[in-house]
Order: C-alpha cells, then sequence, then structure tokens
C-alpha cells in the first residue's frame, strides 16, 4: 500500500484517536470474555471458559442460549425478507407508475423515514394487544419489518429511477406483462440495491433491542439482545459472562459485515431522486 | 411472410394540455417501408409508441389489416420494435436477449436456438451471441436489437432512429442492409428519423411531421418534386430549397428590387416563392453579388445576394467572391406557395 499524503495521515490520527473508546470496549469484551475479570485491560486471571457456559447450559433459569439465538436468526432473516420485497414492489411503483396521490404518497415515505419509531411504541404496544400478536415473534416482525419500510423505498426507488425507460418498453413489446417485466428485468437490474437492502436489514435487525424487549416477555420467544439484558439486571452482574455473551452475539454480525459490506457501499451508488 | 396493413385513423395524443400528436391520418401499405421524418419534438417517437401499443391514444384509432389494435396489450399486436438506445436487457446475453420474445410465446427451446441463430446469422452477430451488451460495439449492439425485433416474425417493425447512434461510416452501410432485410422478409415497417437523407434513401414512402401534425405524406420523388407547403419545402432536399417572401401579381414574383416573370396564372397575393439550389444555374438575367462560397466536395454551394434576396445555389467550379454576376432558374422548376404557405398548383399560362 502507498503511503498516505501528510494531510491524509493527520485525518487518520485524529479518527483513530477517536476511535479509542469504542475499540476499548471491544478489547474489553473480549478480554473479559476470556479471563473473566480484567483489571483496565489487565487479565488478572487465567483464561477459563466458565463464562461460556450458557451455551451447553439454561443459566440462572434462562432458556438454553440456542432458543434466543433461533428467535434472532428467524427475526432477522424474516424482516429482511419482508423488506426487500415489499419495499421493492412498493419503490418499483412510485419510480414507474403514476397514480392518484402518488406525490403525497412519496412525501409520506419520505417523513416516515425520519419519523423517530420508539415514539409509537405504546400506540404500537396497543394495537399488537388488540390482534392478539403482544408477545408473539410474528407481531415484532410485523412492526419492525413496517418501522424498516420508508427507508427500504427510499432506497430502492432511487435504483429503479435509473432503469431506462426504454428498456422496460422493449420489454412489454416483446410481450411480457408489467409483472413478469417486474421480475424478469427490473429485479435483476436492481440486484446491488437488493443485496445492499438486505443486509443492511438483517443488520439492523439483528442489533434491535426496544422493539423485542417491550414487545415480548416470554423468556422462551426473546431474542438475543433481550437474553443478553436480562444478565445485566441481576443484583450481582456478573460481568465475565455479560462479556461472553456480548461477543457470541456480535460474531455473526461481523461475519455477515465482512460478507457484505461490498453491498452495504451500493446503498450510496443507488442515488435518489425525486 | 407477408406484412399487413397499418391505418391511423384521426390519431391523438395528449401529454396533459400538450398536444404530442394532432388528428393524424395514415394509410400505410402492406409490406411497406414508411418513414416518419421531422424535426425534434413533432411527434414522431409518440405515434410510434401508440402503434406499438405503449402510449394509449387520447383518440382515434389504430388498424392492423382489418383488425382494430389500439386497446390491445403490446404482446397482443405482434409488433418488433427496435429503439434509439437498443434497450437491450443488459444482464442478459445477445443469444438471452434475441430469444426472449420467443420463450415468452412458449416456443420449444429446440426451436428457439434455431431462430435465434438463424436471425444471428442473418445480421452477422453469430460470433458474438455469448456476450453481453455492454461487450461488442454499437453496431452489433443495434443488430442484435434488429434481431429481437425480427426473431418472433413480426408483422409490423417499428424503428425509432435505429441508426442515429451509429458512426457515419457504419450508418451508410446499415442503411441499405436494413432497407434490403426489410424488403427480403417483407415486413410492413415504419422508420422514425430527422435526417431526411436516411428517410429518402430507405423508405417507400414518408410521412414528414411538424409540431404533431403531419404535413406531407409522399414518396420520396414526390417530396422532392412537389412539396405540399413551406415546411416539406425547406425541410427535405440538401442544401435546402430558397423561399424567398414576396408577392405574385401580373404574371410576375417580386420581391424588392427582384422580379421574375412567371409562366403561369397566378392568383394574385402575398406568397413565397421557392427554388432548389441546384436548379439555378450560373449565367443569366437576375443580377447578383457572390458573398460566400463553401466547398461541398463534387459541387461549391454559392452564397448569391440579389437586390430582393440571398440566395443559394450550386455551381461547378469556384466564382470570384464579391464579383457581379448573373443567374439564371428554369421557370419549370420553380414552387410557387400562397399566403398560408400551401402549395399553389399553377397552371400555365
Ligand atoms: N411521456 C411524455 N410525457 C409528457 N410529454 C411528452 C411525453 N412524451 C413526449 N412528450 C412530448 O410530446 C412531444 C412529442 O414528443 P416525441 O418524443 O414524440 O418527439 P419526437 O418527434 O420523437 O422527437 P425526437 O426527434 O426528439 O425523438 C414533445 O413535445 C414531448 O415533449
Ligand atoms: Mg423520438
Amino acid at each position: 500500500m502507498p503511503l498516505l499524503p501528510p494531510r491524509w495521515r493527520l485525518v487518520l490520527a485524529v479518527l483513530l484517536l477517536v476511535s479509542i473508546p469504542i475499540a476499548a470496549g471491544v478489547v474489553w469484551m473480549g478480554l473479559t470474555g476470556i479471563f473473566d475479570r480484567v483489571h483496565g485491560l489487565v487479565p488478572v486471571r487465567p483464561p477459563s471458559l466458565d463464562n461460556w457456559r450458557f451455551i451447553w447450559e439454561g443459566v440462572g433459569g434462562r432458556p438454553p442460549v440456542h432458543v434466543p439465538l433461533l428467535n434472532s436468526f428467524v427475526f432477522a432473516v424474516v424482516v429482511a425478507v419482508i423488506e426487500v420485497f415489499v419495499a421493492s414492489m412498493a419503490a418499483y411503483a412510485i419510480s414507474r407508475m403514476s397514480f392518484p396521490g402518488r406525490r403525497f404518497y412519496l412525501g409520506l415515505v419520505l417523513v416516515l423515514h425520519a419519523f423517530p419509531a420508539v415514539s409509537l411504541i405504546i400506540a404500537i404496544f396497543y394495537i399488537l394487544r388488540v390482534m392478539g400478536l403482544f408477545d408473539t415473534l410474528t407481531g415484532v416482525i410485523l412492526v419492525k419489518a413496517s418501522l424498516g419500510l420508508p427507508l427500504g423505498i427510499w432506497l430502492m426507488k432511487g435504483f429503479f429511477d435509473n432503469l431506462s425507460w426504454e428498456m422496460e418498453m422493449a420489454a412489454l413489446v416483446d410481450g411480457m406483462s408489467r409483472w413478469t417485466l417486474f421480475w424478469k428485468i427490473a429485479m435483476p437490474l436492481v440486484r446491488p440495491g437488493l443485496l445492499a437492502l438486505g443486509t443492511f436489514s438483517l443488520l439492523s435487525a439483528w442489533g434491535e433491542f426496544i422493539l423485542p424487549f417491550t414487545l415480548i416477555v416470554s423468556s422462551n420467544k426473546a431474542l438475543m439482545s433481550s437474553y443478553l439484558q436480562s444478565f445485566l439486571t441481576e443484583a450481582f452482574t456478573d460481568f465475565g459472562i455479560v462479556a461472553a455473551v456480548g461477543l457470541f452475539y456480535t460474531l455473526p454480525v461481523v461475519a455477515l459485515y465482512l460478507l457484505g459490506q461490498r453491498y452495504l457501499l451500493n446503498i450510496y451508488g443507488g442515488g435518489v431522486k425525486g | 411472410m407477408k406484412g399487413i396493413a397499418v391505418r391511423l385513423e384521426g390519431l391523438s395524443k395528449y401529454f396533459g394540455r400538450v398536444a404530442a400528436l394532432r388528428t393524424l391520418d395514415l394509410d400505410i401499405h402492406a409490406g411497406e417501408m414508411v418513414a416518419f421524418l421531422g424535426p425534434s419534438g413533432c411527434g414522431k417517437t409518440t405515434t410510434l409508441l401508440m402503434v406499438a401499443g405503449i402510449y394509449q391514444p387520447s383518440s382515434g384509432a389504430i388498424y392492423f389489416g382489418e383488425r382494430r389494435v389500439e386497446h390491445l396489450h403490446p404482446r397482443d399486436r405482434d409488433v418488433g420494435m427496435v429503439f434509439q438506445s437498443y434497450a437491450l436487457y443488459p444482464h442478459l446475453t445477445l443469444l438471452e436477449n434475441i430469444a426472449f420474445p420467443l420463450r415468452l410465446k412458449r416456443v420449444p427451446a429446440d426451436e428457439v436456438a434455431a431462430k435465434v441463430r438463424q436471425t444471428a446469422e442473418l445480421l452477422g452477430i453469430g460470433h458474438v451471441l455469448e456476450r453481453r451488451p455492454a461487450h461488442v460495439s454499437g453496431g452489433q449492439q443495434q443488430r442484435a436489437a434488429l434481431a429481437r425485433a425480427l426473431v418472433k416474425e413480426p408483422q409490423v417493425l417499428l424503428l425509432d432512429e435505429p441508426l442515429s447512434n451509429l458512426d457515419a461510416q457504419i450508418r451508410l452501410h446499415a442503411r441499405g442492409e436494413i432497407r434490403r432485410l426489410q424488403q427480403d422478409i417483407g415486413v410492413t415497417s415504419v422508420l422514425v428519423t430527422h435526417d431526411q437523407a436516411e428517410a429518402l434513401a430507405m423508405a417507400d414512402r414518408v410521412a414528414v411531421f411538424s409540431v404533431g401534425e403531419l404535413q406531407q405524406f409522399a414518396s420520396p420523388d414526390e417530396l422532392y418534386a412537389r412539396p405540399a407547403n413551406t415546411f416539406v419545402a425547406g425541410f427535405v432536399g440538401h442544401p435546402p430549397m430558397n423561399l424567398i417572401a414576396g408577392t405574385f401579381a401580373d404574371g410576375a414574383f417580386t420581391a424588392g428590387p427582384l422580379r421574375l416573370t412567371l409562366p403561369y396564372r397566378v392568383p394574385p397575393g402575398s406568397g413565397t416563392l421557392g427554388m432548389r439550389p441546384e436548379d439555378i444555374a450560373l449565367g443569366g438575367p437576375i443580377a447578383g453579388r457572390v458573398v460566400l462560397a463553401e466547398t461541398l466536395g463534387r459541387e461549391v454551394l454559392v452564397t448569391v445576394e440579389t437586390g430582393g434576396a440571398t440566395i443559394k445555389m450550386l455551381a461547378d467550379s469556384r466564382p470570384v467572391g464579391g464579383a457581379p454576376i448573373g443567374i439564371a432558374v428554369d421557370p419549370a422548376r420553380l414552387h410557387l406557395f400562397d399566403r398560408e404557405g400551401r402549395r399553389i398548383v399553377a397552371q400555365a399560362a
């Protein structure tokens, strides 16, 4: 790698400096998870697997870790799939078709995208109660997916806007219906957008805390975030196990990020047009 | 395979309040190639897209043979179309692009393969079929688009400026090639272009448009010899016809000091006199002065300033700039237009 020019070296130094607290946190989590106790960042005990016992046994009356783990996987994957499909269909309609209220809808999507969703939590709680979806995975999935849709629609619209009209006309003349055209021509061509949105919603759902924490109470339906949180509420917080669970919870994210960062960068490649 | 006759009746298209096309009536014979010619924004593409079924006409009817089609989805119309940008599917190979219309019609796979091969060979792109559009030349993309339009053996072929993205060399070649192909398969075709040379060279008949209205629909020879109005007169022919505004009276045309006696009976009034640069000869009664001489290759385009008008003419050799000269025009080759710009059908005096 060529050496950075001096100005960029300075920028890099500043960035590294402000990143130190975050990096220290991660290092602490790693060390604590392995050595159980650290002073500052210095391990004071020999490494042990004791903190990781949650993997093979239920700890303190909690369900074994594979229960929240599986719940989180289902949650993240279903949310991502719903977001990708619903957002791309909505975005295609907004981008390509003229219908009454299109402008208004577009504006609404933009506003909703900026709306602080947590402020809706009480209303959502009541709605789920009435629908019988409170304390169910289905309920949180629907809520999480809906809240993610405005951003998804806006993102996908940028990708669809970039498709050529003449190409769609050619597809119609070739004999395609609008529906076939959507699946066989438009969707393959916005693949980078689909992957970006998919990765993004997967990560966002995996890390979601407030919604599952408030909308799910049964511990056998809890997600990883609530499971982790449950270790923090004990009278004597066992930081070793918290760190270990935290690490365990983070590993899939790191893996997905490494796989998906190429696609995530495309979020900025789609462009946004009115 | 034979093409089908296409008839447009009172066809109009409005985008909001903008009229892109106003009450067009046009009869296209089976197997004929018709060119839509006109400046940018005059409604050529709009008309083509209505024939293809992409746009719904605001009013009017479209017939393919005896079948009324303007309410039909494009796939039920049996048309093939080549777009200006070619509009190939970038994520598919040329082979898949060309095969697409057949696959949609659920043609058996071996038949698809055979037809695609055959069409591609016909157009000389058999060796690049495995590539994607981005990896072949512009000329090959254009042929692939043409192959995709032709592979389903449509009854009507629509071409929207298919040559405008090619460089001059290939364009001339492709012109002849498309025309030959069209005549071989006998498909009824509409070619949209704003290049008059292309329209005159390729089409059996040319429809000249100006701002949403048909100006004249005739054979290239007819357009050249008898333009219906001043718009067509000025648009068709290169270099363009000289159009001089003036007055008809007493068997003569006057524009300032310029006065030409006409061997016709012309109703008196203001009007326009047209003369093609190639119909004007050096040495004659109209006195003028050379202000500009441009070499076109074989000939020289000479701009002559007469008292009443600036006249462009073609000469075989370069005259001396600024020199006084006389020019002459055969009265039989003059074009006369009335106050509204319509051609005056002249009667011998
Ligand atoms: N989808 C549309 N919405 C609104 N106005 C349109 C639309 N398509 C065409 N127009 C307008 O209709 C008129 C005719 O357009 P058209 O594309 O048919 O012109 P054209 O003759 O093909 O021109 P060019 O040579 O530039 O392709 C233009 O004024 C254009 O702005
Ligand atoms: Mg056009």
